[in-house]
C-alpha cells in the first residue's frame, strides 16, 4: 500500500466520519437536551433524501434540493414533536423506543406509498462532479471534499450556536436542569420543538448530501441510525465535540479497517481466507471499538458521568 | 378493571383453547402461529427478567436467541450429515434429540451472557443499551461472514428434532412442548421474582444507592439475572430454529432484539405475562393486518403508537390499572 | 400476448388429455387444469422492487395463459427467512397449494424450498438459484426457471476475457451469493486479477474500495453489488475519475434500478439471459403487454416470473398436478413459448440457456438495456454433476 493510497484512505475515512457527524449531531442534541431516544431519526434522514430527490427532479437545481431537504425534514420533525414526542418526555426510555419504532414503520410505508418501491434518482450537480488534484498529487472527488467542508462548517456553526448564542445557552441549561429553566421563565416546549426540528433538519441534510452518491430508497436510514448511535455513544451523549470526535474515529476505523485488515491478514494467510477473515473482522470492528471505548470510559469520550 | 391475576389466567386459557379449537377445525397453520407466539413469548420472558425486573435494557438479546438457534442448527446439521463435530481430542457427535439440544443451547447462551454481561454491566443507562447492541451486532456480522455454517444463507434442518415419546412433526404436539416449556419458565421466573433474589434485583433497579448501602453486591446480582435471562432466551432460540427448521444470522440482528423488546413493552414491562400478551397480540396483528393492504405496516405502526401513548404500562397495564413495580 | 393459435392448441391438448384420462381411469379427472400456486415474495422494505416485478410478471403470465383453473395466492415475506418459512407452512397446511414460487433471495429460498419439496409440493424458482439446490441438495420437485446463481457471473467472466481484460479488479459483498459471483466470474475468465475484494453486506460508501482500484493498476472492473449497494457504487465510481471498462451481471443494471442510477450506468456491459429488446415473438409480446398493463419496462425479474407462469400453465394443460409424476414430466418438457426463445432444462432442473451481453443505453427518456452480443451459449451449470435425483 503506497503512501498516497494511505492518505487517500484517510481522507475517505474523514469524509465518512463527517457524514456520520451530520447524522449524529442531531441525535446527540435530541438525546442530550431532551433525554429522548429517537429511533425515527433514520426516517428523518430518509425524508430529507426523498425531498431532495423530488425537488431535484422537479427543478433540476441541487441547491434548491438541499434547501428542500432541510425544510421538509425540519417540518416533519416539528410535526412529530408536537404530536407524538411531546407526550414521551416523562415516559420511560422503553416507551420512547416503542413509539419511535412505530414512527419508523409509519414513515417507511408512507414513503413507499407516495413514491413507490423503486429507488429514486438523485445525482451530484454538474458543478461538483469530477475530481481535483490535491497537494501531494492525490486525485480526490470534488463532491466528497465539499461534503467534508459542509460538515465541518456545520460543526463550527453548531458549536457557535451552542456556546455563543442565547438559544445555545438555553439549550445547555436545559441539558443540565430542565425544571429550573422552566421555572426561570423559558418556554421549554418551544425550545424543545426547535431543538428537535434542528436535529431533524441536520438528519435531512445529511440524507440529501449522501443520497446523491448513494441510493435513495426506503429503509436507507436504519443502518445509518445504528452507526449514529454508535458514534454518539463513543463520543459521549449530549456533546457536539464528542459527536465530531466519535464520528471521525468511527469513520477512520471503518474505512482503514476495511482496507487494511485483508492486507494485513494476507501477509500470513492465503488470499481468499485472508479476505474472508479480514472482511469479517472489518465489519465487526466499529462495534469492537465501541465496546472497547465504553469499557475504559463508561460514559464515552466526552460524556458527562 | 380486571385484576392482573385473572388477566393472566385468561391468557393461559386462550393459549390452550385456541390451539385446541384449531385442531378440531383442522387448521394446522393457526397452531404454527400459536407456536411462534409462544416461542417469542418465551424469549420475551427471558428478556423481561433483566429488563423489567432488573431495569437492564439489553438491546442485544438477539445474541442469545441466535446462540440458542445456532446451537440447535450446528448439532442437528452434524447429525443430519452424519459427521461428528469434533474428533480431537474427543469425539463429539451431532445430535437430534431435543432435550440434549436444549441443554446445550441453555449452557451456551448462559456462557455468552456471562461474558457479555460481565463486560457490559460496567456501564449504565443508554451506554449499557448500546454496548449490548454492539455485541449483538458483532455476532450478526460474524455469522454472516463465517462460511462453515452457511453464512448469510443460513442452515436448513430438514427434519424436526426428536423428543422421546412424541411425534414432533405434528404441529399440536410441537406446540404442546413449547407451551409446557413456557409454563415451566413462567412458574420459575415468578418464583424468582418473589424470592429475595428477585426483590433485591428490583430494589437495585429502583434505587441503586440504597441497595448498595444495604450491602447488596449489585453487580453480581445483575450479572446472575443477566445470565439466567440469556439462558431462557437461548432456549427460545433453539425452539424457534426447530419451528422453522432453519437458522440464519438474522436471528442475531438488532431487528430481532428490537422485536423482542417491542413485545415486552406492548404487553407490559415487568408484568409476568407482559411478553406473552405482547407476543401474541403482535403476531396476530401481523397476520391479520397483512391481509388488509400492501401498506399494512402503517396500520401496525399506528396501533403500536396508540398503545404506547394511551395505554400506560402496556396492554396488561392498561387493562389492569394496578400499579405494580413501575419501571421508572 | 399468446397467439390465438397457441391458445387453441393448448385448449385442444387439454381437451384431448382430459378425454384420454377419462377413458383410461374411468372417472373424470376433476383436478385437471386446476392448479393452486402460492407466490411468496418481497413486497415491503428495501428489496421490494424485485418482488413487485416478480409478482406483476407472474400474474400477467397467468392472466394471459387463459387457464381459469390457475389460482394464485400472493404473500409478502418482508425479506425475512422466518416469515417466508411461516408463509410456506401456511400455504401448504392451510391453503393447500400445489406449487410454491416467488422467492427473490437465495437465503430465503434455502429456508423454504427444501422443506416444501420434502412435504411433497413443487417449488419452482423464478429467481434465486443457489448452488446447493443445483447440486447436492437437488430435488425432483424443485425447478428453477431463471438461472443457477453462477450463470450471469460466468457470462460476465467469459465476456471480460473476450474483451481482452488482462488484469481486472473484482469485487462483491461478503456473503454466499457474493462469493459465488466471484467464483463464477473467475471460472470463465480464467486469467490474472489485479485484485479481489469482499465488501461488507449493505455497505454504501465505496470510497476506500475505489481508491484501491485506482492504486491497483487494473484494466477493467467486474462487480456484483445488487440493489442499493450497486447504485451507490456506480454513482461513486462515475464520480471518481477512474475510466475503466466495467462488466457485471445484470443485477446491478436491471430496469428496477437504472432509473435511480441514470447517467452513471451508461455504456456498461452487463450479462443476463434476456433483455427487453430480445428478438423473438414471445418476448416482444411480453414487453408490449407488460408496458400496457403496468406502465413500465419489465426487468429480468418480471421476465423470469412470466416464464415461470407460462411453464406452470403449459404443464397444467398436459397433466393433473395431483399426479405428481405426470406433472413433473410435463414441467420437464418445458413445452411453452419462452421469452428466451428455446428453453430446456438440464437434468438437475436448471435451465440450459444462452447468456447475452447487454449495454445500457438511453431510449428516449428512459434508461434500458440493449443486446450487443452473446457471452455464453447453451450454458449449463457446473453443479449438476453432484445432483443425484
Amino acid at each position: 500500500m503506497t503512501t498516497i493510497l494511505l492518505i487517500e484512505q484517510v481522507l475517505n475515512g474523514l469524509q465518512f466520519g463527517v457524514m456520520l457527524f451530520l447524522m449524529a449531531a442531531g441525535l446527540t442534541l435530541i438525546f442530550g437536551v431532551m433525554g429522548l431516544i429517537n429511533l425515527a431519526h433514520g426516517s428523518l434522514y430518509m425524508i430529507g433524501a426523498f425531498a431532495a430527490a423530488a425537488v431535484a427532479a422537479w427543478t433540476g437545481n441541487f441547491l434548491l434540493a438541499l434547501m428542500a431537504s432541510l425544510i421538509v425534514a425540519a417540518i416533519a420533525g416539528a410535526i412529530i414533536e408536537l404530536t407524538v414526542i411531546r407526550r414521551l418526555y416523562d415516559r420511560d426510555h422503553l416507551d420512547q423506543v416503542l413509539a419511535t419504532f412505530a414512527l419508523i414503520l409509519i414513515f417507511s410505508e408512507a414513503t413507499r406509498w407516495v413514491f413507490g418501491s423503486f429507488p429514486l434518482f438523485l445525482n451530484i450537480p454538474d458543478a461538483l462532479k469530477g475530481t481535483i488534484i490535491l497537494p501531494g498529487g492525490i486525485e480526490y472527488s470534488l463532491y466528497r471534499l465539499t461534503i467534508i467542508l459542509i460538515g465541518l462548517a456545520v460543526a463550527v456553526g453548531l458549536f457557535l450556536l451552542i456556546s455563543k448564542t442565547r438559544v445555545g445557552m438555553r439549550i445547555r441549561a436545559g441539558e443540565n436542569d430542565r425544571e429550573m429553566i422552566g421555572a426561570l421563565g423559558v418556554d421549554i416546549s418551544v425550545l424543545y420543538t426547535m431543538v428537535f426540528a434542528l436535529g431533524a433538519a441536520l438528519a435531512g441534510l445529511s440524507g440529501a448530501l449522501v443520497g446523491a452518491i448513494q441510493s435513495v430508497e426506503v429503509g436507507m436510514g436504519e443502518p445509518v441510525l445504528i452507526l449514529a448511535f454508535v458514534v454518539i455513544v463513543i463520543g459521549g451523549i449530549g456533546s457536539i465535540k464528542g459527536a465530531l470526535a466519535g464520528a471521525i474515529l468511527v469513520g477512520l476505523t471503518d474505512t482503514l479497517g476495511r482496507t487494511m485488515l485483508p492486507v494485513i491478514f494476507g501477509t500470513f494467510m492465503e488470499a481468499s481466507s485472508a479476505t474472508t477473515v479480514g472482511s469479517a473482522l472489518a465489519s465487526m470492528l466499529i462495534y469492537i471499538l465501541m465496546a472497547g471505548v465504553l469499557l475504559f470510559k463508561p460514559t464515552g469520550l466526552f460524556g458527562k458521568a | 378493571m380486571i385484576r392482573e391475576r385473572y388477566l393472566n389466567m385468561m391468557v393461559l386459557a386462550l393459549l390452550v383453547l385456541v390451539p385446541a379449537y384449531a385442531v378440531l377445525m383442522d387448521e394446522p397453520f393457526t397452531i404454527t402461529l400459536a407456536s411462534r407466539a409462544v416461542i417469542f413469548a418465551l424469549a420475551g420472558v427471558g428478556l423481561n427478567l433483566a429488563l423489567g425486573q432488573g431495569g437492564l435494557v439489553s438491546f442485544g438479546h438477539a445474541a442469545y436467541f441466535g446462540m440458542g438457534g445456532y446451537a440447535m442448527g450446528i448439532l442437528a446439521s452434524h447429525a443430519q450429515n452424519y459427521e461428528p463435530l469434533m474428533e480431537v481430542p474427543f469425539v463429539i457427535e451431532g445430535t437430534n434429540s431435543m432435550p440434549v439440544i436444549w441443554l446445550v443451547a441453555i449452557v451456551a447462551s448462559a456462557l455468552l451472557a456471562l461474558l457479555i454481561g460481565a463486560l457490559s454491566l460496567r456501564t449504565t443507562g443508554v451506554y449499557f443499551i448500546m454496548v449490548t447492541l454492539a455485541f449483538g451486532q458483532m455476532f450478526y456480522y460474524f455469522t454472516i461472514s463465517w462460511p462453515a455454517y452457511g453464512g448469510e444463507d443460513g442452515l436448513s434442518i430438514y427434519v424436526r428434532n426428536q423428543f422421546p415419546g412424541l411425534n414432533t412433526l405434528d404441529p399440536i404436539q410441537f406446540y404442546g412442548i413449547c407451551f409446557v416449556l413456557l409454563l415451566a419458565v413462567l412458574y420459575g421466573v415468578n418464583r424468582l421474582n418473589k424470592s429475595p433474589f428477585g426483590l433485591a434485583l428490583n430494589g437495585a433497579h429502583q434505587n441503586e444507592e440504597r441497595a448498595l448501602t444495604v450491602g447488596i453486591n449489585v453487580y453480581r446480582l445483575r450479572l446472575v439475572a443477566f445470565v439466567i435471562s440469556g439462558a431462557i432466551t437461548g432456549l427460545a432460540g433453539a425452539l424457534f430454529a426447530d419451528l422453522n427448521r432453519f437458522v440464519s444470522p438474522t436471528m442475531f440482528s438488532w431487528g430481532v432484539s428490537g422485536e423482542i423488546m417491542i413485545f415486552i413493552i406492548l404487553g407490559g414491562v415487568a408484568r409476568l405475562f407482559g411478553p406473552v400478551v405482547g407476543a401474541a397480540v403482535y403476531i396476530m396483528l401481523e397476520h391479520f393486518l397483512g391481509g388488509l393492504s400492501e401498506y399494512w405496516f402503517i396500520y401496525l405502526g399506528v396501533i403500536l403508537l396508540f398503545v404506547v401513548l394511551f395505554a400506560k404500562g402496556g396492554i396488561i397495564g392498561g387493562l389492569s390499572k394496578k400499579e405494580t413495580r413501575h419501571a421508572g | 400476448m399468446i397467439s390465438t393459435k397457441t391458445k387453441q392448441t393448448l385448449k385442444a391438448v387439454g381437451a384431448a388429455t382430459a378425454v384420454a384420462l377419462a377413458m383410461t381411469s374411468g372417472a373424470m379427472a376433476d383436478g385437471h387444469g386446476k392448479v393452486k400456486v402460492g407466490l411468496i415474495t418481497t413486497l415491503t422494505g428495501g428489496g421490494a422492487a424485485l418482488g413487485v416485478d416478480i409478482r406483476d410478471g407472474f400474474l400477467l403470465g397467468v392472466q394471459q395463459a387463459g387457464n381459469d383453473g390457475i389460482e394464485v395466492v400472493v404473500e409478502d415475506d418482508q425479506r425475512k427467512p422466518d416469515i417466508a418459512v411461516q408463509l410456506a407452512d401456511k400455504m401448504i397446511q392451510s391453503e393447500n397449494v400445489d406449487i410454491l414460487t416467488g422467492i427473490v433471495w437465495s437465503n430465503l429460498a434455502l429456508a423454504v424450498a427444501p422443506a416444501a419439496t420434502a412435504q411433497g409440493k413443487f417449488y419452482i424458482s423464478p429467481n434465486a438459484g443457489p448452488a446447493q439446490l443445483a447440486g447436492k441438495g437437488c430435488h425432483k420437485n424443485y425447478f428453477n426457471v431463471a438461472w443457477q446463481n453462477d450463470g450471469p457471473h460466468e457470462a460476465a467472466g467469459a465476456h471480460a476475457k473476450e474483451l481482452g481484460f488482462k488484469k481486472p479488479f473484482i469485487l462483491a459483498p461478503n456473503y454466499p451469493a457474493g462469493k459465488d459471483a466471484l467464483t463464477g466470474f473467475k471460472r470463465m475468465y480464467g486469467g490474472e486479477l489485479a485484485g479481489e475484494l469482499y465488501t461488507k453486506l449493505g455497505q454504501t460508501d465505496y470510497a476506500a474500495e475505489l481508491a484501491q482500484i485506482r492504486a491497483a493498476d487494473a484494466d477493467g472492473i467486474f462487480f456484483f453489488l445488487p440493489g442499493g449497494m450497486g447504485i451507490s457504487f456506480l454513482k461513486q465510481y462515475s464520480d471518481s475519475g477512474i475510466e475503466l471498462p466495467v462488466v457485471g451481471p445484470a443485477f446491478s443494471f436491471d430496469q428496477t434500478i437504472l432509473g435511480a442510477v441514470g447517467e452513471a450506468a451508461m455504456g456498461i456491459h452487463n450479462t443476463a439471459q434476456w433483455s427487453p429488446d430480445l428478438d423473438n415473438a414471445a418476448s416482444k409480446a411480453f414487453v408490449e403487454s407488460f408496458k400496457a398493463e403496468y406502465g413500465r419496462i419489465p426487468s429480468i425479474y418480471a421476465q423470469q416470473a412470466f416464464d415461470t407462469a407460462n411453464l406452470i400453465a403449459s404443464a397444467a394443460a398436459k397433466a393433473d398436478v395431483k399426479d405428481m409424476d405426470a406433472f413433473r414430466a410435463a414441467l420437464l418438457e418445458a413445452d411453452f413459448a419462452s421469452t428466451r426463445g428455446d428453453f430446456k432444462f438440464a437434468p438437475n432442473h436448471h435451465p440450459i440457456q444462452d447468456f447475452y451481453v447487454r449495454e445500457v443505453i438511453k431510449d428516449g427518456d428512459v434508461y434500458t438495456n440493449k443486446i450487443i452480443g452473446v457471452a455464453l451459449e447453451d450454458r449449463q451449470d457446473v453443479y449438476g454433476v453432484d445432483c443425484k435425483m
